[in-house]
């Protein structure tokens, strides 16, 4: 594919990623189990209840993997299955329309 | 702020799918602007990222809590149009993958989040920064009241199409009180989460940060007017 460029700093795209899947891996299981502002504010003026369930069938519904009976490991695979999976196809779709500066090969 | 199917009728779920398309058009045709070598593979990290930072939430007294909508840190980063995409793709893969945010609620979801959210982000990060002195301290600033700005925004828009298409029948003023006032405060913690990021990174790569371009061309110009080597 393209060849490394001076000053390309892979290491802040490495630290960067690296922040995100101990973000979503690690981190995530300490978040609030509080209700977000939207669920609060439904739950308090009365329209909850008007809420369904969508691809609650997903094996992954509620950031957790079904089957994986751990807390921690549950929530934390989901995080880095879903950081790895953004990661594919933003950067897949950015990629694709980034502009060409014309001194790397099309592949 | 991930609305579920439910809480809007058929035809404004169809209504903001139809903005949200739209609005999504002219995103992928704005970010080729934005985009290059350097910067696409930033805009993927970005997204990894703001799906993180979704995954936590932080409470924000009695009883709730919120996350980073992002639309701010996200727009400062990689420009507003690649911002658009960028939510779009991780509210895409949270409804499809994770079931946070209803399959029919999309539209609603991009167009509050992505649209709303980055737009109102960028329209005060622009204004901030054309007020604030033209140093790259100024950036963090521009993207803290971006995001202080964004999220009370987006929860007056949502109000506004629950007034139009909610399903059940709740005074809307006590709605939009309870909405933004929520909001408000979460708005605190996006803009606090929004001016460390955006800091850490003008300290680091600032090359990389889109609304520091004008600022680093600025600078750039300076420095070979007066002579002194780079």
């Amino acid at each position: 594919m393209s060849t490394p460029k001076p000053r390309t700093g892979r290491w802040f795209f490495v630290a960067f990623l690296a922040a995100a899947l101990l973000i979503a891996g690690v981190v995530s299981f300490y978040a609030s189990g509080h209700p977000d502002g939207l669920e609060y504010v439904a739950k308090t003026t009365g329209f909850v209840d008007s809420a369904e369930n969508s691809a609650a069938g997903s094996p992954l519904a509620d950031y957790g993997v079904a089957g994986v009976k751990n807390a921690r490991l549950s929530v934390g695979l989901a995080g880095i299955i879903g950081v790895l999976v953004t990661l594919l196809l933003a950067g897949s779709l950015a990629w694709l329309l980034r502009r060409r500066t014309g001194h790397t090969p099309e592949v | 702020m991930h609305v579920p199917d439910g809480f809007l009728d058929v035809p404004t779920s169809i209504a903001t799918g139809v903005i949200a398309a739209v609005g999504v058009g002219l995103a992928l045709r704005g970010a080729r602007k934005e985009l290059d070598e350097r910067t696409a593979p930033l805009a993927g990290l970005v997204a990894a990222f703001v799906f993180a930072t979704q995954m936590i939430n932080f409470p924000v007294g009695a009883g709730t809590s919120g996350h980073l909508l992002a639309g701010a840190l996200a727009a400062t980063l990689v420009g507003p149009w690649t911002a658009v995409l960028v939510i779009t793709v991780v509210l895409i893969v949270q409804a499809l993958l994770f079931a946070d945010g209803g399959l029919t609620a999309l539209g609603t979801n991009i167009t509050l989040m992505g649209l709303v959210g980055v737009g109102v982000s960028w329209l005060v990060i622009v204004a901030v920064r054309r007020l604030l002195p033209k140093r790259l301290s100024s950036v963090p600033i521009a993207a803290a009241l971006g995001a202080l700005v964004s999220v009370p925004a987006a929860a007056a828009a949502f109000t506004g199409l629950f007034a139009v298409g909610g399903v059940a029948d709740i005074p809307v003023g006590a709605v939009l009180i309870a909405m933004v006032g929520w909001h408000s405060l979460i708005g605190i913690g996006e803009a606090i989460i929004t001016g460390l990021v955006v800091s850490a990174v003008v300290g680091t790569r600032p090359d990389l940060v889109y609304a520091a371009r004008p600022i680093l061309a600025t600078t750039r110009l300076e420095v070979q007017q007066t002579g002194v080597p780079a």
